[in-house]
């Protein structure tokens, strides 16, 4: 399957140089007197990196065979991170390269988007908010909750991240995982 | 959300200063007793301009009658230019236009545009008067102005007579990436249109078009010598609003440009289609010496009215016609 120029819109992926990409921003480019194109800001699937490319109207891209399907974390075994689609109990083996990292937020029986690229799993978004546990940060200061401030805390999967200073070891903390910062105390 | 489809993509609202703009630049003519015109929409021949694809239709006497092909304007120049000739002196005209395939956030594949002829001005004298018109209908009074080739120098940094084609292609692809190859012109208009304009911040005039870009431009000398063409564009906010001309007269260059202009579709893998050689053959009777200019009314709209896109100030956009 392939698009011409003239379909490109926001969310396509596309096959360019070999790898999946997907396009972020898509304009239609044409001076009065000059040919026609179509601008595109994409995203490589697999490298991350964000460009800019035009294509002329004739131009025409091969689709790439991506999808997103939401998936529960299992477990790692130190190489590799096993999911499993709900429904069907389908599991992928995601490289630890394509987690990246997002591994950090990852708690088991969390649900997060898995991106396939011809059934193979490129690359893993966990949930805007994930809820975890301070296994580690300084003692809590009593009495200092309206003061600003704050101090690391280690959560249960290992990330850290800034709390403030009257969070105490044990407690449930909402993290928001596109800043990696606090957000409260869980269940409030 | 197909449901929707039926109502108008511009607001009421939007619609009511609309109207208010037609009736001031209307009102900009009368008032320098330039003569409205509406010359027609259907022609038996097509723009010649290989990168504007005239819409085709079929006239017949009957259903079951043959057919003739006849385009839907792309511009009223030709027809206007027959007017000039004719003796009719300064004239404008406000119409839709037809384009295939130009559709996106600033092009509708019909859209109005504002085309006017003014005797005894070159391209110099018209930009004053397309500043002078922008300013009442959107209120902005700083007109910049570059020649081309100044235009390039200040934001690429590059000599447009100096510069090799592969200095021009990997300035092009530092900015954005593009497959294909391209002759001097389609460089020159790739970083135009990707690398300069979206960098024009305010109305930006720009003059003195390379002599390969004249289209019905005279080419003449700069003042470095240089064959340019007597061409203009103005530009605001990186939207491409009007295209200027000092008009070519000369019926016999005219024809050659008809001319080169189907060997480059050819060239292209473009259709061949008729060109107009009744302005040839009014540009031979006399085409008294005149610049002209067209400007894009629904862009002028989105700029008065600070919208995002053209369907925003036009009734019903073609998802919707």
């Amino acid at each position: 399957m392939s698009y011409s120029a003239n379909q490109l819109k926001n969310g396509l992926k596309v096959m360019i140089d070999g790898d999946p990409c997907s396009m972020q921003q898509v304009e239609f480019v044409k001076p009065g007197k000059g040919q026609a194109f179509t601008r595109v800001k994409m995203r490589n699937l697999l490298t991350g990196r964000v460009w800019e490319r035009t294509f002329k109207s004739n131009e025409s891209l091969e689709a790439a065979d991506v999808m997103e399907r939401d998936m529960e974390y299992l477990y790692s075994d130190g190489e590799m991170f096993h999911f499993m689609v709900p429904v069907t109990f389908e599991q992928y083996a995601v490289e630890d390269s394509a987690v990246g990292d997002n591994a950090k937020w990852l708690k088991d029986n969390t649900t997060c988007i898995v991106t396939l690229w011809n059934d193979r799993a490129i690359s893993v978004t966990p949930p805007n908010f994930v809820e975890l546990e301070v296994t580690e940060t300084d003692p809590g200061l009593k009495g200092d909750t309206a003061q600003g401030g704050s101090k690391p805390a280690t959560m249960s999967t290992g990330a850290v991240v800034r709390v403030p200073l009257f969070i105490e070891e044990g407690e449930v903390l909402r993290i928001d995982t596109r800043t990696g910062e606090y957000v409260g105390r869980a269940g409030k | 959300m197909n449901a929707d489809l039926w109502k108008p993509s511009a607001s009421i609202e939007t619609l009511q200063q609309r109207a208010k703009a037609l009736r001031d630049i209307r009102f900009f003519f009368n008032q320098r007793q330039v003569m409205e015109v509406d010359v027609p929409v259907l022609s038996m021949a097509a723009v010649s301009d290989p990168f504007i694809d005239s819409m085709e239709v079929s006239y017949q006497h009957h259903p079951d009658s043959d057919i003739y092909p006849y385009y839907l304007q792309s511009s009223p120049e030709y027809a206007m230019k027959r007017l000039l000739a004719a003796g009719s002196g300064c004239i404008y005209q406000m119409a839709k236009v037809f384009r295939n395939g130009e559709i996106g956030r600033k092009h509708n594949p019909e859209f109005t545009m504002l085309e006017w002829y003014r005797l005894g001005f070159n391209e110099r004298s018209l930009m004053r008067e397309v500043a002078d018109l922008v300013s009442i209908i959107t209120g902005i009074n700083a007109f910049e102005e570059y020649s081309y080739k100044a235009v390039f120098e200040k934001f690429l940094g590059i000599d447009i007579h100096t510069a090799s084609q592969e200095q021009l292609a990997q300035t092009m692809n530092q900015y954005v990436e593009v497959s294909g190859d391209y002759d001097r012109d389609g460089w020159l208009n790739l970083l135009m249109s990707h690398c300069i304009e979206p960098q024009l911040n305010g109305a930006v005039f720009i003059y003195d078009y390379p002599a390969s870009q004249a289209a019905l431009a005279r080419v003449k000398k700069d003042e470095q010598g240089n064959r340019v063409a007597a061409r203009f564009e103005l530009f605001v906010n990186g939207i491409e609003l009007a295209n200027g001309y000092h008009e070519l007269t000369d019926s016999d260059e005219q024809q050659r440009r008809f001319e080169k202009d189907l060997a480059d579709r050819k060239a292209l893998d473009l259709p061949q289609r008729p060109y107009d050689t009744r302005l040839v053959k009014a540009l031979a009777n006399k085409l008294p010496d005149c610049a002209g200019v067209a400007l894009g009314v629904d862009r002028l709209l989105m700029l008065a009215l600070n919208k995002d896109e053209i369907s925003e100030v036009m009734p019903f956009d073609f998802s919707r016609a």
